[in-house]
């Protein structure tokens, strides 16, 4: 469960920061008639608070970061057994990766053009990033196949078993994200839509995109054997 | 800082209120996005399950006080009651009454918002929660019946055919309506944290909220971490049973079969299942915890003891209830320097819990109490968790544990305190938000009936199974036959147990018979019938309308506790009524 505490601590860590700024150590019976003013920046414009939606995605980022890493801490302990043992990473993972990364990426400039209400630009860069997870998904269905037909099935091997497990929740969490992206990428092309009522969807997106990258790239160095390398030298630093 | 007439304040931006209208009779009742309807529509559900369950607990109790006085119940239908009463009683009903319906009727109301932030993924929470539902009904009637693992479903034996609804339907639909189940909470829990981050009136800062939100926040936010222990653990089981992985099943012979799986981890289901079940105890506990607060200041007129301590609590407890899951796992066979660190974190949970009933009772010392139904139920819900808790001292505690290990004292132990404490709340919320519900007062005599039996019939229940424990009586035993280390005496206790439950069961239908007569017959309640303090009784309608505010949004200028105030015209001034003399003073953000 240690991947999962130290998920835990992180996340602990945002909390008392931000508790750190809500003045818990303030005496509420004592400030009758007091009413807090929304906040303004410097030159005394009012700040727009956090999209709700947005801090929505952030709390669910929150939920399946918990997800994986629950996820991960169970390889972990299962993998301190002795029938387990590695499985080979297809060729293919490493394309997947690099189109997941691009169209993370892809996103990116779609936000940075949403910011600045260029639609010419923004299509294709939707377009770009939407295709680019497809072809992604698409990899990893064609990368089960190939290890499945290797002899490398579901049921051999705990390591096999995570290996699908776990791309397959991957996947799920990337088919979502997909939904949300396309329905933004159709209402781009639609004449009546502006930018800047764009401009947030494209942001969470983006958002999410990035997240999920980050998700499918520790997920990868730890089929690929590098996690344990990692936990071995860890374990070396630590005697 | 600016000193400015409270009447000049801009009040929060009037927002569409239009919106707030549906049209037809089906977008309002039914597939409504109001939080309230949606509120009661959890609580409604949750209520029916429950009694599903409660009608289980009667089945069991009989047999085990007469045993094969129902034909009916064999040792598999014993486990599978077992299994159904545990489940529907800790998720589908504690967990869902507690945050899906007095978190959606209250967080909005008491935080003087119009609705919550994603209404449409309020509505769908309900119904994706009523599927689960639905699916775990439905393994009554699958072929081999529902699961009977017990509600750990710990493996490998819930998948094996020795255990009822093993190789059937029964734990895949027990495992799917769980996987639902967390994929509803999820879109509920983020409406229930994002509307208190963001949706909170003007004025209404963190430390102004009242108890209740605190409770139901934190509880929400312990349940998205720790749900998703579940769904993992779910998932993979559901894997092992279906697919013939070995995640969890080590080589096993069923049969004298050899089966297929070899290698898994048991231990590493018992961890997940209680990363997630630990923090559970808390999420049902904090509501309850943040409620009785609020009932208690309420109805002994009097501002709640210590609330920066109450708020500092709450936070406290949701974080350490994270890092106590393995004191369920003393006997495992897991490490045992683990269960020193496990048995110490599980006692520094008492202190934070301690400081809350300290401050309860100061709350009511030399308080204006009145002897209310919420407040009765309050009062019992103090001495019932205080008992629960304290022989939660002695499980947790390594070389207690282990004797005690599966003997009634657990039963008994964990009924206290997250079964009948908490239940006990929930009715004192129910007697005190009705009149808010629908307008009307819930009838004080069939209350004061239910909640004596209620209340004395429970400890009648559970003291005894104390005792059970200690001589050794086991638990999960469909029949102690003649059974060399349990006395005569014990079965005696048995049958006066089952009678009591019987009794306790049947008061229960007083008060779903009051809650239906009430909404016909009860006395008009007016808006505030408590004379509370909390924006939920300051709506301008009863039952609040959709939108809950009409065209203003409230403005909060004190926190939630200003009862018998000195000097003030009224015992209590509530919260969206300015500072005397009309100064209020405008702090930046």
């Amino acid at each position: 469960m240690n991947v999962m505490l130290i998920f835990l601590a992180a996340v602990a860590a945002i909390i008392i920061w931000w508790l750190s700024g809500q003045r818990l150590t303030s005496k509420p019976w004592l400030e009758t008639g007091s009413v807090q003013l929304p906040a303004h920046d410097d030159t005394g414009r009012q700040l727009s608070p956090v999209p709700a939606v947005k801090l929505g995605l952030f709390v669910f980022l929150g939920v399946v970061g918990a997800l994986f890493s629950l996820a991960v801490s169970a390889y972990f302990m299962r993998m301190a057994s002795a029938d387990w043992w590695g499985m080979p990473v297809p060729r293919l993972l490493w394309i997947n990766t690099a189109a997941l990364a691009l169209s993370s990426l892809a996103l990116q400039w779609a936000r940075r053009e949403a910011q600045h209400g260029r639609m010419e630009s923004l299509r294709p860069a939707l377009v770009t990033g939407l295709a680019l997870a497809v072809f992604f998904l698409i990899g990893q269905i064609q990368a089960w196949r190939e290890l499945t037909a290797a002899g490398y099935v579901l049921t051999d091997n705990p390591a096999n078993s995570f290996f699908y497990m776990l791309t397959g929740l991957h996947g799920l969490h990337i088919l979502g994200g997909l939904a949300v992206l396309a329905h933004t990428t159709l209402r781009a092309f639609s004449a009546k839509v502006q930018p800047d009522r764009l401009q947030l969807s494209v942001d969470l997106s983006a958002i999410y995109s990035h997240f999920m990258l980050a998700v499918w790239l520790l997920l990868f160095a730890l089929f690929a054997g590098w996690a344990n390398d990692f936990v071995d030298l860890c374990r070396t630093l630590l005697n | 800082m600016v000193e400015i007439p409270s009447g000049s304040i801009p009040s929060a931006e009037v927002e569409d209120v239009e919106l707030y209208h549906p049209h037809s009779w089906w977008t309002k009742y039914v597939f409504s996005q109001d939080a309230k309807i949606i509120a009661v529509q959890y609580s409604v559900t949750a209520i029916s399950i429950g009694m599903v369950a409660l009608v289980l607990s009667w089945l069991m109790r009989i047999q085990l006080a007469f045993p094969g006085a129902l034909s009916f119940i064999d040792a598999d239908h014993y486990y599978q009651f077992i299994t159904m009463h545990g489940m529907i009683m800790v998720i589908y009903l504690l967990t869902a009454l507690f945050l899906g319906g007095f978190g959606n009727y209250l967080i909005p109301l008491m935080v003087g918002a119009r609705d919550m932030v994603f209404p449409y993924a309020n509505m769908l929470s309900y119904w994706i929660y009523l599927l689960a539902v639905l699916i775990l009904v439905a393994g009554f009637f699958a072929p081999g019946g529902p699961t009977g693992a017990g509600w750990t479903l710990y493996p490998p034996q819930s998948v094996l055919s020795g255990t009822p609804g093993g190789k059937d339907w029964g734990i895949l639909l027990m495992l799917s309506s769980l996987i639902v189940f967390i994929i509803g909470f999820t879109m509920g829990g983020l409406n229930y944290v994002v509307t208190v981050l963001q949706g909170r009136a003007r004025g209404m800062t963190l430390m102004r909220m009242p108890l209740t939100v605190w409770g139901i926040f934190t509880a929400t936010v312990m349940a998205l971490l720790a749900f998703p222990a579940l769904f993992v653990a779910c998932v993979m089981m559901m894997f092992d049973r279906v697919l013939g992985t070995s995640f969890f099943m080590p080589a096993i012979v069923e049969m004298g079969e050899q089966l297929k799986h070899g290698g898994g981890s048991p231990i590493l289901f018992q961890h997940l299942f209680w990363f997630f079940g630990h923090p559970e105890v808390y999420i049902v506990a904090l509501p309850a915890f943040g409620i009785v607060s609020d009932l208690i200041s309420t109805h002994a007129r009097k501002n709640i003891f210590g609330y920066r301590m109450m708020v500092w609590a709450i936070v406290i407890i949701g974080a350490l209830s994270f890092v106590v899951w393995a004191h369920h796992m003393y006997v495992s066979g897991m490490n045992p320097a683990f269960g020193f660190f496990f048995a110490t974190t599980t006692l520094i949970i008492a202190v934070p819990t301690a400081i809350k009933v300290y401050n309860w009772v100061l709350t009511l010392w030399r308080g204006d109490i009145h002897l209310t139904l919420p407040m009765l139920f309050a009062l019992a819900f103090i001495v019932t968790f205080v008992n629960g808790g304290l022989t939660g001292l002695f499980l947790g505690n390594v070389v207690v544990d282990v004797p005690l290990s599966d003997t009634m004292f657990v039963v008994a132990h964990f009924h206290m305190v997250m079964g009948v404490a908490p239940i006990l709340v929930i009715f004192g919320a129910i007697y005190h938000w009705y009149p808010k519900v629908t307008g009307r007062m819930l009838n004080e005599t069939l209350g004061q009936i239910h909640f004596w039996i209620t209340f004395l019939g429970t400890y009648a229940i559970f003291f005894p199974m104390h005792y059970l424990g200690l001589l050794g009586v086991p638990r999960r035993y469909f029949e102690m036959g003649e059974t060399a280390f349990v006395p005569p005496s014990a079965h005696t206790l048995n049958v006066f147990i089952t009678v009591m439950a019987l009794i306790v069961g049947a008061a229960q239908i007083v008060f779903l018979f009051n809650l239906v007569w009430s909404l016909f017959r009860g006395r008009e309640a007016g808006g505030n019938p408590w004379r509370a303090t909390t924006l939920e009784w300051q709506t301008p309608q009863t039952p609040p309308a959709h939108g809950n505010w009409g065209k203003e949004l409230p403005v909060v200028y004190r926190w939630a506790y200003d009862y018998s105030v000195p000097g003030a015209a009224e015992d209590f001034i509530p919260q969206n009524v300015p500072a005397s003399g009309g100064v209020t003073r405008e702090v930046p953000a």
